[in-house]
């Protein structure tokens, strides 16, 4: 690719927080670097979204995405400008009964065995740590290692870097069509570049069909600040089951401490387009919250908002080339793990369009899962 | 409600009425409400609900409007 005498090495379509983190990954890789973005940069799903750094075990492929991209972000922690507001707060995974303690139990076993610091905390360990919970619940695992931060700052300085190492940025350009090695933008402009990666979120659905994207919206809620109220990212145990239960509308627990000491309340899913704020869904998700956190409703709540995560069927993101354009890389499908994963994303797909080692199993992520296959050769 | 009462800010002892609002009250000590995000003293502005600035800590809620708050016998005003 270094050889090609194509203006850009390589364009990345979308300058959300996984765009930027392509587009960064691209320079440092000696590539030159274009990235194309048609509204507002880090200002769709990366904006809208919680920012919690956390590691996640509902798949085997989700734990080893999220668990490297959360050590990438370590090691950026010391570069990142004090706005982009990373603490290490960790998570608390609350165990609301004796049942859920020993799903806690077995989580802390999986997540040790994979070199995660965690450890069980009794009731009453639970309360010194986290003393706005309610009394009576059974226990929670502590993720110390897991943090926070603001993901459109995040994503800004993720960019800015790309810029400092010579990528450039075309604002205010919609993609219409994508062809190998060639970018098509809304007023007939054409953006040449030896390889593509799309990372336009809900709206890659438009560039690649074959990839079954669906928008999950939800809600957030955040309050004034009350410093000292809140000190983990504090998560109901069942939150995996109930967010991806697949019924019409799910609300779970999952409060953020911000820096301001503000406190970013949600969350909700549900399949829809539409933008607005649900009143019904909105004080379902608040009810669930104040069940585990009584004093919740003596907070001022400032501001609700809606965002679209980025969903695919089997809960994991499109980290790789079209099996049919292999030229074309996506890096889509993120779901709610986006700000997480994208430093993960980003040295995973370099890996592959590089065809250096790849520092994870790449196989889970192929594009190619959800591609029909229209050539009967190869069958016996 | 008697006609004048003892309120309390930042532990001090101070004579109001029920008629009196918060933000009045603390206009009338001459002091200030809050402290903004980036460190600047605050009190009351527009006085009717709208602006915000004069939040400042009344009992237990760290986000109370002094302007449309009346005094209250025993009450705990904190400011900054």
């Amino acid at each position: 690719m270094a050889s090609s005498n194509r203006t850009f090495d390589l364009a990345v379509i979308g300058c959300g927080i996984v765009g930027a983190a392509c587009a960064r990954a691209g320079t440092r890789a000696g590539l030159r670097t274009i990235i194309v973005e048609g509204s507002l940069a880090g200002g769709g799903a990366t904006a809208a979204g919680m920012g919690h750094i956390v590691v996640m075990d509902g798949s085997e492929a989700q734990l080893a995405l999220t668990l490297y991209s959360r050590r990438l972000w370590q090691q950026l922690i010391p570069e990142l400008p004090e706005a982009a507001e990373y603490r290490s707060c960790g998570t608390l995974w609350i165990a609301e009964h004796e049942a859920e303690l020993e799903l806690a139990r077995r989580k802390q076993a999986k997540l040790a065995g994979q070199g995660v610091a965690c450890e069980i905390l009794d009731a009453r360990q639970l309360m010194e740590a986290e003393p706005c919970l309610r009394p009576g619940l059974a226990g929670a695992l502590r993720v110390p290692d897991d943090g926070v931060l603001y993901p459109p700052i995040a994503a800004q300085w993720l960019w800015q870097q790309a810029q400092n190492a010579g990528a450039v940025m075309r604002s205010g350009a919609i993609v219409t069509r994508i062809q190998e090695q060639a970018i098509h933008v809304a007023g007939g402009d054409r953006i040449q570049a030896g390889a593509i990666i799309v990372a336009a979120g809900s709206q890659g659905a438009e560039l690649i069909p074959e990839i079954p994207l669906r928008p999950r919206k939800g809600h957030l809620l955040i309050t004034d600040r009350y410093p000292g109220f809140l000190r983990h990212q504090v998560v109901e145990l069942g939150y995996l089951q109930r967010a991806h239960a697949g019924t019409e509308s799910s609300v779970s627990f999952n409060l953020q401490p911000r820096a301001t000491g503000q406190v970013l309340i949600g969350s909700s899913r549900q399949y829809s387009h539409d933008r607005a704020v649900e009143p019904d869904v909105l004080s379902r998700m608040l009810a669930r919250a104040q069940s585990y956190v009584p004093r919740l409703g003596d907070l001022r709540g400032l501001r609700a908002w809606t965002g679209f995560r980025a969903a695919t069927p089997d809960d994991l993101p499109c980290i790789g080339p079209l099996p049919n354009r292999p030229h074309i890389f996506a890096a889509l499908g993120h779901e709610g793990l986006g700000i997480t994963t994208s430093l993960g994303t980003a040295e995973l797909l370099l890996a592959q369009m590089l065809g250096a080692e790849a520092p994870i199993p790449a196989g889970p992520f192929q594009p190619a899962r959800f591609f029909i296959e229209t050539s009967p050769a190869g069958h016996a | 409600m008697p006609e004048t009462f003892t309120v309390f800010i930042n532990g001090q002892p101070v004579t109001a009425g029920p008629e009196t609002s918060v933000a009045a009250l603390l206009l009338r000590e001459r002091m200030v409400n809050r402290r903004s995000c980036a460190g600047q003293l605050r009190a009351a502005f527009c006085g009717m609900g709208i602006c915000m600035e004069c939040r400042v800590t009344i009992d237990s809620d760290a986000h109370g409007l002094g302007c449309m708050t009346f005094c209250r016998p025993n009450m705990k005003i904190t400011t900054l």
